[in-house]
């Protein structure tokens, strides 16, 4: 099985530290934030989004009444292509020529910003974090904080490339130049597209929560606003919220609630002062109905996408969010692309994990990662078996049902085993034990004499 | 009398066969009656973890049949423990066998404390010690305090918390070589955070995860060892007559 190369993350001093302290620092906060009753919390988010993604078609049927009875409109988008043209069809129409878009990692997965230049049209993100990636020509390095990665100084050297500006390395500083060019680009812009981090089915409302105002700002200031959700982010009732609001800002950043947490309903009606004039809801499929047909592996749909997994997993915190093959990174990632793509498309992806399980014991939904990442493996497994590895695994499976020769053999092939393959792999990074002169059983039976 | 059937794990059998001796050590001078099963080999993790699930289940089958009959069974190994107790029935739903076995298997530590309800052994070890908490008995068999407890009650010790006692040491399995280099990354942080402890003596209740922190504090010419909990406690202990 081809595995990615990591040296280079692995290698890189300054990345190491970035990713190890700044996940660290996440961890730590969310330990701090979290109170007595976060398990009870966890049980009953998973307890929604299990009902919720059990009768999705319900609840999406009565979602769409509701937004549309508040004057909004509902798209459903099979996969990103659907989605991609008809925000380019209306935006076309309109002649809309900017658009400002909040951070949201659906549209990351449908390459929408692609789509749009393509089209001529100038997508421009206001998330301070992707700002500054987009700016540098690079995509999400985390879930959350997407430019985790990048020192005050990277962030410096992308503005004064960019922007023009002068050497900056205060945060506020650096903070003022972002909101300055992008104030103009507010001003311009025809369209705001945001995401969702929650689709409230009986009010018929999105939810966006948010540290900066930027996601706000996108969905108030244009005059039309298109969220792009994926169908799995469905919620029943407005009151749930009381229980997703906090297990998310409290995972993902520990706060105990996000700065602002925004309850958009329709566009804007008769008598009110502001708001967009149209408002669209575009419905993201794109393999998720087939996930949700997986009985076992369903609840991979129940994420909130926080980032707790990822500010957790030793794996992600030595290779970074660039040796992952897909938008999202990290255990969530682990286990959605193969999902998503097909497990023949990476099929490392779920044996890299060493089953800590730090992942599922801080999902804020109790996502079971570790035994679905195992599932995977068995998939893999039967679809694709590595020859020489099933071979080796049915021959150590007779041997271990074959006690004599176990003990007979297992001796001779720890004392004798050539420095390759495997061997010579742990080598590569530490030493091994000296075999011992006598086994266990050796010994008990000495002692029974 | 408390009839205990040791199952001592691969590892332990033909790596650190100190450690099950001292393990059979401390449970007879604890009062169990302990006795050795030769017919068992492995607990068929190996093969469940790399996905080869027909292969791990007749080899699960194997210890179904080895321990037939066994009062209680107990394992030196949070990972092998877990593996019987929590992933048998992935293997093979709706066994009986998996079902009466349950709740009758235990880790070392959690059977001293929960079981015999012993937290002091009457051990003594001189020397700073840290406890890495290690994965699956963290996580799968929620033990923590245990351990540590009995480690505080061993004469001389003294015990010391690392700032990262629960993150992964990186070994696990077939992983430590399918990704050397994440693995190796890995536990240089975790030798990184004992280092920092200033303890001379790293203790697991699991000999995989020593074996890959021992063989990168070898090969980081280290002076700090490694011990399984049951070498600590059986450290000048009378064998029981």
């Amino acid at each position: 099985m081809k595995t990615p190369d990591v040296t280079a993350a692995l290698g890189d001093k300054k990345l190491q530290l970035a990713i190890y302290s700044a996940t660290a620092r996440l961890g730590e906060r969310r330990r701090e934030t979290i109170t007595s009753d976060h398990e009870e919390l966890r049980q009953y988010a998973h307890d929604i989004k299990k009902h919720t993604l059990d009768h999705l078609d319900f609840y999406l049927e009565q979602l769409e009444r509701n937004v549309e009875a508040r004057g909004g409109k509902v798209i459903w988008a099979k996969d990103g292509a659907e989605a991609c043209a008809f925000i380019q069809n209306l935006a076309r129409k309109r002649g809309v020529k900017v658009i400002v878009k909040s951070k949201s990692m659906t549209t990351e997965e449908i390459h929408l910003n692609e789509h749009l230049e393509e089209v001529g049209i100038e997508a421009v993100e206001t998330d301070l974090g992707e700002y500054i990636l987009q700016l540098g020509g690079e995509k999400p390095f985390h879930i959350i904080a997407p430019a985790l990665h990048k020192t005050k100084e990277d962030v410096s050297d992308i503005f004064e490339k960019h922007l023009h500006s002068k050497r900056e390395t205060s945060p506020e500083g650096l903070t003022k130049i972002a909101r300055v060019a992008l104030r103009e680009k507010f001003l311009e812009a025809g369209m705001g597209i945001t995401g969702a981090n929650f689709l409230v089915a009986d009010s018929g409302a999105i939810v966006l929560v948010e540290n900066e105002g930027n996601a706000r700002l996108s969905s108030s200031a244009p005059k039309i606003h298109v969220a792009v959700s994926g169908i799995e982010k469905v919620i029943p009732r407005a009151q749930d919220l009381g229980v997703f609001l906090k297990l998310l800002a409290r995972s993902a950043t520990g706060q105990p609630l996000s700065v602002y947490t925004s309850f958009l309903a329709g566009a804007k009606r008769e008598g009110e002062p502001d708001g967009p004039e149209e408002f669209y809801l575009v419905l993201l499929d794109n393999g998720r109905t087939r996930l949700l047909a997986d009985e076992s592996k369903r609840q991979s749909l129940y994420c909130i996408r926080c980032g707790a997994c990822l500010n957790h997993c030793p794996v992600y915190r030595k290779i970074g969010g660039y040796n992952y093959p897909w938008v999202y990174s990290g255990p969530i990632g682990k286990i959605l692309t193969p999902q998503f793509m097909g497990i023949e498309h990476d099929p490392w992806l779920p044996f890299a994990s060493s089953l800590c399980g730090a992942c599922g014991e801080v999902c804020p939904v109790k996502i079971e990662i570790p035994r679905i990442l195992l599932e995977l493996r068995s998939d893999k497994v039967a679809n694709d078996p590595d020859r020489a590895e099933l071979w080796s695994f049915k021959v150590w499976a007779w041997v271990m049902r074959h006690p004599k020769f176990y003990a007979r053999l297992a001796p001779l092939a720890l004392s004798a085993a050539p420095p390759v393959g495997p061997v010579k792999k742990w080598l590569s990074q530490r030493d091994l034990p000296v075999p011992p002169a006598k086994s266990f059983r050796d010994l008990w039976k000495e002692r029974s004499k | 009398m408390v009839r205990v059937s040791l199952f001592v794990t691969c590892v332990v059998d033909q790596v650190f066969p100190n450690v099950g001796m001292a393990m059979a050590k401390v449970l007879e001078a604890a009062g169990c009656e302990v006795e050795f099963r030769e017919a068992q080999t492995c607990c068929a993790q190996p093969a469940f973890n790399s996905g080869y699930r027909d292969q791990a289940r007749t080899v699960a089958e194997h210890f179904l049949t080895t321990f037939e009959g066994a009062e209680y069974i107990v394992v030196p190994s949070g990972s092998c423990c877990s593996m019987i107790s929590h992933h048998f029935a992935e293997l093979l739903p709706g066994d009986n066998r998996v079902h009466d076995l349950e709740p009758r298997v235990f880790e070392f530590s959690q059977f001293l404390t929960n079981v015999l309800k012993v937290e002091d052994v009457g051990a003594s070890f001189d020397g700073l010690v840290t406890y890495h908490d290690s994965c699956h008995a963290l996580r799968e068999l929620k033990i923590k305090d245990g351990p540590r407890k009995l480690l505080q009650n061993v004469r001389g010790l003294r015990l010391v918390e690392m700032d990262t006692a629960e993150e992964c040491c990186g070994f696990g399995g077939t992983f430590s070589v399918k990704f050397p280099e994440i693995s190796g990354g890995m536990v240089r942080t975790k030798i990184d955070a004992i280092e920092r402890t200033g303890a001379s003596t790293v203790v697991s209740i699991d000999s995989s995860c020593l074996m890959q922190i021992q063989g990168a504090l070898d090969r980081a010419r280290s002076k700090i060892r490694t011990m399984h909990l049951a070498e600590v406690l059986a450290n000048t202990l009378k064998a029981a007559e």
